[in-house]
């Protein structure tokens, strides 16, 4: 076992286990919270894949922005996050079936198949990913559309949802 | 070097933990909270496919970017639509919001 090996187990339970907190914690300010060590913990798993670019987007855009929209949302409708009654469906078995039986597919897909036992590849030295990144997003031979289109998404989205959460009175 | 199925199966036990919070949770910011899972465990899988294939190409992690902006979009109309339906029905149990249930 290597170094690396290690860390990313320990992260790799850690994230899994606050996963589980949060589908189970009954109260969802905790639920936001233990959300917040998830996706730290995957940032983590993004530093390990040497995508530096994307675990500081990942703790800025998810942790500084959703995370905190999250915790907002719960606030504001806090009488229904402290209710005594039951968080889970009547039927929240069938979920947790069809969860199960989905998480079991996929791995055994995983373990049998070929290529899933391949390692990477060392980075090349001066390798710069960033800079790829950004000219692969403006690039017209590259990604200049998808780019376009997620930013009139975030547009539209904006503009929804205050549209949408506007108080009339 | 960790191999890349340690990372696949990784995500695919998060994208099951999400599924099991979209399925059964009742709270309509739980059921969000699930799909934030679901979206981080495909994000996952883009990055890890991108540092196990070529690195040079980089449309992996520019698609891991896109489901970002999705993400926030998605949490962004979705919150919005809780705190109205909270705001008129005094409720964001998803079982008491039937309005357009047959």
């Amino acid at each position: 076992m290597t170094a690396e090996q290690i860390i990313f187990l320990i992260v790799g339970v850690g994230t899994l286990l606050a996963a589980l907190m949060v589908v189970t914690t009954r109260n969802l300010v905790h639920a936001a919270l233990w959300l917040i060590a998830t996706l730290f913990g995957v940032a983590v798993i993004y530093a390990l894949l040497h995508a530096g670019f994307l675990a500081v987007v990942q703790v800025v855009v998810y942790i500084g922005a959703i995370a905190i929209l999250f915790i907002f949302a719960v606030m504001l409708t806090r009488k229904d996050a402290r209710d005594t009654g039951p968080q889970m469906n009547p039927n929240w078995w069938i979920g947790a079936l069809l969860a199960v039986l989905s998480g079991v597919g996929l791995v055994s897909l995983l373990l049998g198949w070929s290529g899933s036992s391949k390692t990477a590849a060392a980075i090349p030295s001066g390798f710069d990913a960033v800079g790829l990144l950004g000219e692969a997003l403006v690039s017209p031979n590259a990604y200049v559309l998808p780019f376009e289109v997620a930013s009139v998404l975030l547009l539209a989205a904006l503009v929804g949802a205050v549209y949408v959460a506007f108080n009339r009175k | 070097m960790v191999p890349l199925s340690w990372y696949l199966i990784l995500s695919a036990l998060l994208f099951s933990i999400g599924l099991f919070g979209v399925l059964s949770r009742r709270n309509a910011v739980a059921i969000l909270l699930g799909v934030e899972l679901m979206l981080n465990s495909v994000n996952v899988n883009l990055a890890a496919f991108w540092r196990y294939g070529d690195v040079a190409n980089m449309a992996g992690q520019v698609f891991a970017i896109i489901v970002f902006a999705v993400a926030a979009a998605e949490v962004a109309v979705g919150l919005a639509l809780v705190i109205s339906v909270y705001r008129r029905r005094n409720t964001v149990i998803a079982d008491d919001i039937d309005l357009m249930k047959w």
